[in-house]
């Protein structure tokens, strides 16, 4: 099953490497990794998803924590949460085509950040099942160019991930 | 006052209680050898190889539970101190390994003896620093030390760039260091800690699996305690033999791939299991999807990964093992509930049965030597209060097999990574901590020579130590597996034109004795550990033919094993 797991941790230095290099070592699974500091600028927060069974999961979290410079994590999916990822896709949008694009990226709340007589660059937020649609609706020969975030998550109401 | 680097960095050293620092010069740490030369603090010991310091250092920890420390120079420093690194790391032993780096304004620019040590380094320790701010040396060095003693212990490499050892700041050591993302745990759950003695004592056929664990945590007293207490069968890892006494008839010896047999028909059979700072590893397991099918597992460990990795458990106890151990001792005593004696009696009588298959019994009447024999003799002449190493191979397993360790930090082995050698090295290390102890290095010709450099370094040091050479001209696992298993193709596991090892054993300084009859291996034996202050190099031509038995073959279940 797929797993959103949120990490602070030591905003030092190739701590990034520990959890990817941990990752590749035991093999486990990731699918995207985001990165980035946190209003604590000692901290940096990582979101990673990852996928497995419970047992391999279970034993991804534990090898994470045991992990000296991460200080606390969060499975996202323990909870109720909030997933969101960012595309840019970058369309080739001409003649009807043009209307087409922009009609499907108003579908998706979508908004069109660069324009040019050929090219349309398109926003998209939303979870990744969300942008994966959006993908999908556009004529694939259409597409130029396409840049994905990665997820970032955070649970929902009072349960939050802070030091 | 403000010191240097190199000056702050010994002092950090003399103040942490270091006794010894294992290392060998280079470049990039001239400064802080020359501050070396101008202290009298701890003593520094020079091997012939890196590789050697960290096993010594390695060798050192493993008998005093102290930490062992190794400073090594930048790039082939340490490179070469990575497999004794990765050696601790697998067992879990506290290292703190100091690397010198190329000045700061340098890395990354490929300068002359780069690496990047904290990269090569990262996927074998616990944890690793790059001090870039002489600020930052004295409180780096105290969570080094923090981190490789406490919780699971294991190594740490600290890399100083040689620009950081020459500035310089002022000099304050911690006493005490506080890490927000590093908190081991201290305690056992009191709840999971009731929960496992019920278990324990609804037990009718219990047993006691423990490992390197205890002698870490230092719990082999209260493991002896329990143990007697409840009157369950009790096996060892290859890790923790001696953390209860080998001679003790509730003992069944070694478990896993050449365990005794009682010992893993006793874990196959059981049902209840009682795993103590064990890690369920694949030598002990066997195939896991036959592994103690009846039983319910309770798991004692500090390490949380370590719950349910490769066997899922049923009472998982998080915490250090000695508390958690004097805790059960505790809640035990007050319990009304006791041991079902009934029980345990029909389940001794099954283990005495398969106790009676003498499964290490072995050609007493052969001509030529055999490795047993001489293991067997060793302890004899030793009276069994020999600290021993060994390297890796049969010889490893037979060491386990026949000397009876009766005491933790005693037997000093590369269980979990396997370092051929690594314990010759070890057993320097192991010297200088017990000066007036008998430390026997029990090793085979291929193991040997991977670290055999360091006889000059004994020879510096005056180190007594006694090598028993089991020599049988090949490399004897790998020749058996390939007896076993690959038709006796025997593909590069023998090896031509060994050294004369009795001449080179003189060559640096040393006694050497060859001993090819078996009439002759007691008194040799004898001969050399009478010689108290010098190393005696023993090299005993053995039956080339000789297998270690048991054995699980690979895929097999615990109660699949190969008898004689």
């Amino acid at each position: 099953m797929r797993h959103i797991i949120s990490i602070l941790m030591e905003n030092e230095a190739g701590a990034l490497s520990r959890v990817a290099g941990l990752f590749s070592a035991r093999g486990y699974n990731i699918e995207s990794l985001t990165v980035a500091p946190t209003e604590d600028e000692s901290l940096s927060r990582m979101t990673l998803v990852t996928w497995g069974t419970e047992e391999v999961v279970e034993q991804i979290t534990k090898q994470l924590n045991k992990l000296i410079d991460v200080v606390k994590l969060m499975d996202m999916y323990e909870g109720p949460h909030i997933e969101r990822e960012m595309m840019l896709i970058k369309l080739r949008a001409v003649n009807a085509g043009r209307q087409e694009i922009k009609r499907l990226a108003d579908i998706f709340r979508g908004r069109v950040i660069d324009v040019t007589d050929t090219v349309y660059t398109i926003e998209v937020t939303g979870t990744s099942d969300k942008l994966d649609a959006f993908v999908k609706a556009i004529t694939p020969t259409d597409i130029i160019e396409v840049v994905r975030s990665g997820v970032t998550g955070i649970a929902r109401g009072e349960k939050s991930l802070r030091v | 006052m403000e010191l240097t680097g190199a000056d702050i960095f010994v002092r950090c050293l003399a103040d942490e209680g270091v006794e010894y620092l294992f290392g060998y010069p280079g470049g990039a740490v001239l400064h802080i050898y020359d501050a070396l030369y101008q202290q009298d603090k701890f003593k520094h010991v020079l091997v012939r190889h890196e590789q050697a310091a960290t096993h010594a250092a390695d060798g050192y920890a493993r008998s005093t539970g102290k930490p062992g420390v190794v400073l090594v120079t930048s790039g082939p420093g340490a490179t070469n101190a990575v497999t004794g690194i990765a050696t601790a790391y697998m067992d879990s032993i506290p290292l703190v390994v100091f690397t010198g780096q190329v000045p700061t304004p340098l890395i990354g620019n490929d300068a002359f003896q780069e690496v990047d040590s904290v990269g090569i380094t990262r996927p074998c320790v616990k944890h690793n620093f790059l001090v870039k701010d002489v600020n930052d040396l004295a409180i780096t060095i105290k969570k080094a030390f923090y981190v490789a003693t406490t919780g699971r212990p294991g190594p740490v490499v600290v890399d100083i760039p040689k620009d950081v050892t020459a500035q310089k700041a002022s000099y304050h050591y911690p006493k005490r260091v506080s890490m927000r993302s590093y908190n081991p745990v201290t305690k056992g759950h009191p709840r999971q800690i009731k929960k496992a003695i019920d278990l324990m004592l609804a037990a009718k056929r219990p047993m006691l699996y423990t490992g390197g664990g205890v002698i870490l945590s230092n719990a082999s007293r209260p493991l002896t305690e329990l143990t007697r207490v409840l009157g369950y069968p009790i096996t060892n890892t290859l890790m923790g033999l001696g953390a209860y006494p080998a001679t003790d008839k509730q003992c069944l010896g070694m478990l896993g791939m050449h365990g005794t047999y009682e010992a893993n028909m006793g874990m196959h059979n059981c049902d209840v299991l009682i795993a103590i700072g064990a890690r369920f590893d694949d030598r002990v397991t066997g195939n896991v999807e036959k592994f103690c099918p009846t039983a319910k597992i309770i798991h004692i460990d500090i390490d949380p990964a370590s719950i349910s990795k490769n066997v899922k458990v049923d009472v998982p106890i998080v915490g250090p093992v000695d508390q958690v151990l004097r805790e059960m001792l505790k809640v035990l005593k007050e319990s009304k509930q006791k041991p079902d004696t009934t029980a345990l009696k029909a389940w001794w009588k099954q283990i005495e049965e398969w106790r009676a298959m003498d499964c290490l019994k072995y050609d007493h009447d052969s001509d030529l030597i055999k490795p047993q024999y001489v293991l067997e003799r060793l302890y004899e002449v030793t009276g069994g209060k020999a600290y021993v190493t060994s390297d890796v191979g049969q010889h490893q397993m037979w060491a386990a097999q026949f000397y009876k360790f009766d005491k933790p930090n005693r037997w000093i082995n590369s269980g979990g990574l396997g370092t051929m050698g690594f314990g010759f090295p070890a057993a320097m290390g192991v010297q200088f901590a017990h000066p007036q102890e008998t430390v026997a290095c029990v090793t085979g010709e291929g193991s040997i020579q991977m670290c055999i450099q360091e006889m000059s370094t004994c020879r510096q040091y005056g180190l007594p130590i006694k090598i028993i050479n089991l020599n049988n001209g090949c490399l004897g696992m790998v020749r058996q597996w390939q007896e076993f298993f690959y038709q006796g193709r025997y593909a590069m596991s023998y090896m031509e034109s060994l050294p004369d090892f009795v001449k080179l054993a003189e060559s640096y300084g040393h006694v050497g004795m060859q001993i090819t009859r078996p009439e002759d291996v007691e008194s040799a034996l004898k001969e050399a550990f009478a010689m108290k202050d010098r190393l005696v190099f023993m090299d005993f031509l053995t039956d080339q033919a000789e297998n270690v038995y048991p054995m699980i073959p690979a895929g097999a279940g615990q109660n699949e094993m190969i008898l004689v």
